[in-house]
């Protein structure tokens, strides 16, 4: 029980962490990153959610297909937003922030 | 065949596989890509009207995937919302594709540039297709991780498409739509993760029966809807959708706009007033309405500040979405039926509106090569079909009667006058007369002779950039007329319905 | 679809039908243009007349389509219906022709033609609408239709005036929409009856229904011009002088007029109104909207101006005489008065656009001798606005004799003062304008002079202006005739058991 519990801590200080990075840098990089360590963190929540202590019965088999799908989306998603970032970067290499302002101020006469 | 007679199930499986198919042709065959997504289109618009005559004969369909029971297996069902989402989707959708094609070969025709343009055609119907699949796989299905793909599905390919202009602007909006989205369905995800520790299935049925009012399932369905508020665009989590809708190519507006944001509200009604109708409280389902009024409101002001008409038709969305939400409070006094017909006239009128809308406005902007409000002046001898459009798509978001918004409206009024709730009622009427300000506003530009005559340099629209907005405008307007179907088929979707209308239907 | 249906919908789609055409015609059709307006016009007009005779042998005619429970779509012919149908089908055929000759040449007429054909439908709708969710349907309608007509000539200005336009008569549509959804919480769905809802909810809900009452005068008085609701009315007149005909004397304002009747006599009914006592309400605004009008007539220098505040003024008579619910006389004054002031009001309208196309006439001051150059047309005019006066044999007379009495009747001796003081109001912003062109002398040339022909002015822009001044006198004259305004009038108020 206890083990369950601490993975789960765990897995909500990371999701946590994540979503206050998310929120708070600007860089696309970062971004990116902190979506993952979320995902990370809701990961772990779903694999401690099937621990099982030896010898108490099988292991509940339905989380691990959940989390092999959890991290196939990931996967994809990152490489999506990877892409996007990656083009961003090309279009102009001045970062977020930067680009908010300079979208609003573009925002009147059209793109 | 034994296996397939008008009551098998198994037909619920057609609106998900056959997009999904046509998607993976479309990707393989770059040449005749228009022709798959067509077929594709009509063949998911013959499938649902199958689903609905199976529904209004058989009533609740349900379909094991791969013949496994739950809780183990998957299930996909039809009922009266379901089917008429799936409805709602598939007829937007057809227009969609039409529209899209004569948007794509008219920038084919301009020689600057048209490399990319082929590209992103190339792109576009893939995607396309794969939302659809996404979407209709959302309205259908009944487990709630199976839910989670959905939207996952949906959300990567409404992000790709957003993002397929290339400019920075829509570069930047379509990445912050899928953070936004990410992060939605993270939360969504973290919310299906308490769910299942505290009842250990993810079928929705059983959910609904097995959930109790514990802390877990309270804290699940707080993240659940969070995640799905935020893909919904509710106020205040609404801040990344009009530069996603406005910046992006016409077609693609109109399926973010009308479909995508519908997919995941239709979730989160799902969940409050089915699967978790026990443990909602008065004062949630209060403070839904009280952020749906914000919405109504704040959406509408900012909608009328806009210079330029796409970002106009975005914030307006964001308005509407609010009347979904103003339902919610009306909860206890209308009953599960008369909520579902609300949301679904809402839904289904704003849905044929906003595409009629934005398809005009992605016209106007295509055939002038700005949207900026003030300077559209004399589109209405050029394009006089897509104005008409315009003008018939804003009288139904302005919910005026026959349209299916006015329905909705009614409905929406004569519950809050009827549990003394007046302040909604005052809200909804505030709303509708914002948005007469914010689609005049646009409409007597149109109408402003310009002086002296307009180069008469551009490339005529094609029809099908013309026609498919104002057929979708018109059956938005005229959607309050045939009103008694929708209802009829709500009512044979689900026996409890029957019962608020006993009697037998009007 | 038994025959009476047939021919409701075929009433609406004699000029849907031709609106919808005209649309996609190519501008230069104008000849197939006209022919399909007459052809629409003239096929109305006849199917309006089988149906008036169908009615007045006691033929019903109902079409009714279930929407959602509670709501129905419902159009419904009684005698009040046809009156108001019949009034404006006459009226489209004439203003139509008139529209053909006044638009000659200038843009976009294929689309005023489309919404001009679009709005009679919606007109008609209002008329037939068999409850209050229908006629609020049409009601909406109206605006719309109506708007792109008033901001026709696109200029600055004109936008201007249609959003004022829009935002008054939107606002009253949502305070209208507010109360007729309270009035369906408080006592279920009403169909327009002669005796109106069930007495029964007068205990429980006096007050409620007092205010509800209130929010559906609002709602339609918004349309009626009303004072205070009346500001968009005055600005309206930028638009073309066919279009400003259409809105004071047979759509707009009229629907607003007609709102009133149908909420007085149909959907709260006589006697319930007696029981609330809130009629002195709606006879004080309509006094007060009655002198207010004449008052502001005089200040005007522009010709149309001057006519919309008297349109403020005359058309409250309608209000003034169903508020007086007691009394039949009144009552048959106020209702006849609906389509005497249509009459009278279309005529003065012709006769200024007439002035305004040929000599390039707008202002009063301008109209020294105008008599001597035009005098067909100032002779039409002179009628009408010895009409609005109300000096016999004119039908402007009966509707106030018929006030008047109502008034008497009552004992309500002020009715009469405000017929009086009104009338002489009337006098004072008509009589110039008559002494000044027919006896004034011409000091200026003609601000533009447009047109030099064989008549004094096109054919087609004199001749609706003659019938209808013509119609002014003879209505009057053969007032207690089989058929006449003023008799159908009486069937109406002997159908009421008034």
């Amino acid at each position: 029980m206890i083990t369950t519990l601490l993975y789960s801590l765990t897995g909500m200080v990371l999701f946590g962490m994540g979503l206050f990075t998310l929120i708070v840098h600007s860089h696309p990089l970062r971004k990116i990153l902190a979506v993952n360590v979320m995902a990370t963190g809701v990961f772990l929540i779903l694999v401690a959610t099937a621990y099982i202590p030896f010898g108490k019965g099988a292991i509940d088999p339905v989380p691990h297909a959940m989390v092999l799908t959890g991290i196939v989306v990931s996967v994809s998603v990152t490489a999506l937003a990877l892409i996007l970032a990656c083009r961003l970067q090309e279009t102009s290499n001045l970062d977020l922030r930067a680009k908010t302002k300079q979208s609003s101020n573009t925002k009147e006469s059209g793109t | 065949m034994i296996f397939f007679t008008t009551e098998t199930p198994a037909w619920i499986v057609a609106p998900v596989v056959l997009p999904l198919i046509a998607g993976l042709f479309c990707f393989l065959f770059s040449h005749r890509t228009f022709s798959i997504a067509l077929i594709a289109a009509l063949l998911n618009f013959l499938a649902v009207c199958f689903l609905t005559r199976q529904l209004i004969l058989f009533g609740p369909m349900h379909c094991h995937m791969g013949g496994w029971q739950p809780p183990l297996g998957i299930t996909l069902r039809t009922d009266g919302p379901a089917v008429l989402m799936l409805l709602m989707t598939a007829v937007t959708g057809l227009g969609i594709t039409l529209y899209a094609r004569g948007y794509f070969s008219h920038r084919m025709v301009t020689p600057v540039r048209s490399d990319r343009h082929r590209q992103q055609q190339r792109y576009f119907w893939p995607l396309w297709m794969l939302l659809l699949a996404g979407l209709n796989g959302l309205f259908l299905s009944n487990d709630i991780f199976n839910l989670y793909v959905t939207l996952e599905i949906v959300g990567i390919s409404a992000a790709s498409l957003a993002a397929l202009s290339g400019k920075p602007a829509s570069l930047l909006a379509s990445f912050r739509y899928l953070l936004v989205s990410l992060l939605g369905s993270l939360t969504y995800l973290l919310g299906v993760v308490f769910l299942y520790r505290s009842c250990g299935v993810l079928d929705l049925d059983l959910v609904q029966n097995l959930a109790g009012d514990g802390v877990e399932v309270r804290a699940a369905l707080a993240l659940l809807s969070v995640g799905l508020m935020l893909k919904t665009a509710l106020v205040p989590l609404h801040f990344w959708l009009p530069p996603a809708h406005a910046n992006a190519l016409a077609p693609i507006s109109v399926i973010l706009s009308a479909l995508v944001v519908k997919g995941s509200f239709y979730l989160l009604f799902r969940f409050w007033f089915e699967v978790f109708a026990s443990i909602v409280t008065s004062s949630a389902l209060n403070f839904m309405g009280t952020l749906g009024a914000i919405a109504i409101l704040w959406g509408a002001i900012q909608a009328i500040r806009q210079h330029r008409l796409k970002l106009m038709v975005a914030y307006s969305t964001i308005s509407q979405l609010g009347y979904l939400f103003i339902a919610f409070p009306l909860a206890r006094v209308a009953g599960n039926a008369q909520l579902w017909s609300i949301v679904i006239f809402m839904a289904l009128a704003h849905a044929f509106a906003k595409s009629a809308m934005f398809m005009a406005a992605g016209s106007v902007y295509l055939h002038l090569g700005h949207d900026r409000i003030k300077d559209i002046s004399g589109v209405r001898s050029s394009l006089p079909i897509t104005v008409f459009a315009y003008g018939i798509a804003g009288v139904s978001l302005m919910g005026l009667p026959p349209s299916g918004a006015f329905i909705a409206k009614w409905m929406l009024l004569s519950s809050s006058l009827a549990s003394a709730q007046w302040w909604w009622a005052l809200v909804v009427m505030s709303g509708s007369l914002l948005a007469m300000i914010y689609v005049f506003r646009v409409m007597s530009r149109f109408f402003v002779i310009p002086a002296g005559l307009p180069p008469d340099t551009t490339e005529p629209l094609s029809p099908l950039m013309e026609w498919p907005s104002l057929v979708l405008a018109l059956i938005s307007l005229f959607l309050g007329l045939l009103a008694p179907w929708p209802l009829l088929i709500l009512a044979e979707g689900s026996t409890s319905l029957a019962q608020v209308f006993p009697g037998g239907m009007p | 679809m038994n025959p009476g249906q047939f021919l409701l919908t075929a009433i609406l789609l004699s000029s849907f039908i031709p609106g919808i055409i005209i649309f996609s015609l190519p501008e230069e059709q104008h000849r197939l243009r006209t022919i399909l307006n007459l052809c629409g016009s003239i096929i109305k007009i006849s199917l309006v007349l089988v149906m008036d005779a169908a009615i007045y042998y006691g033929y019903i005619f109902e079409i009714r389509i279930p929407l959602i429970p509670g709501v129905d779509f419902l159009l419904n012919a009684d005698p009040l219906s046809a009156l108001f149908a019949t009034l404006s089908s006459v009226l489209w055929l004439l203003t139509t022709v008139y529209a053909v000759g006044y638009l000659e040449g200038s843009p976009n007429r294929s689309h005023f033609f489309g919404y001009f054909s679009l709005c009679v439908t919606v007109t008609i709708g209002i008329a037939l609408a068999g409850n209050l969710v229908t006629f609020l349907l049409f009601y909406e309608m109206l605006t719309l239709t109506t708007y792109p007509l008033v901001i026709h000539r696109g200029t600055e200005k004109s936008l201007r005036a249609g959003r004022n336009y829009l935002i008054y008569a939107f606002s009253g549509g949502a305070v209208f929409l507010f109360g007729v959804v309270w009035l369906q919480a408080v006592v279920g769905p009403v169909d327009f009856s002669a005796t109106g809802f069930s007495p029964s909810y007068l205990d429980s809900h006096g007050t409620v229904l007092i205010l509800i009452f209130a929010l559906l005068i609002i709602g339609v008085g918004v349309k009626a011009a009303l004072v205070p609701l009346h500001g968009w009315l005055p600005q309206a007149m930028v638009a073309p002088a066919p279009v400003s005909a259409l809105l004071h004397a047979v759509a707009v304002v009229k629907a607003g007029a007609f709102g009133i009747v149908r909420i007085v006599l149909d959907v709260y009914g006589a006697q319930n109104l007696l029981l609330l006592g809130c009629l002195p309400l709606l006879t004080a605004v309509a006094s007060i909207t009655i002198l207010y009008g004449s008052v502001r007539a005089l200040q005007q220098d522009n010709l149309k101006r001057r006519l919309a505040f008297s349109t403020i003024s005359q058309v409250s008579y309608i209000a003034l005489g169903v508020s007086l619910i007691d009394q039949p006389l009144a009552v048959i004054g106020g209702l006849v008065h609906l389509v005497h002031q249509g009459l009278m009001k279309i005529t003065l309208f012709f006769c200024a656009g007439n002035l305004a196309e040929t000599l390039g006439i707008h202002r009063i001051s301008e109209m020294h001798g105008v008599a001597r150059r035009m005098p067909l047309t100032m002779t039409a005019f002179t009628i009408g606005a010895l009409g609005m006066i109300g000096i016999p044999p004119t039908v402007g007379f009966i509707s106030k004799w018929y006030l008047g009495l109502g008034g008497l009747a009552g004992g309500n001796w002020w009715v009469l003062a405000i017929l009086v003081v009104s009338s002489f109001l009337n006098a004072l912003y008509f009589l110039p304008i008559l002494s000044r062109a027919w006896f004034g002398k011409q000091e200026r040339p003609w601000p533009e002079e447009l047109y030099i022909g064989r008549f004094e002015t096109r054919l087609m822009l004199l001749v609706p202006p003659l019938v209808t001044a013509f119609t002014v006198m003879a209505a009057g004259l053969v007032a207690n005739a089989q058929i006449s305004p003023l008799t159908w009038v009486r069937f109406i108020v002997r159908e009421y058991g008034l």
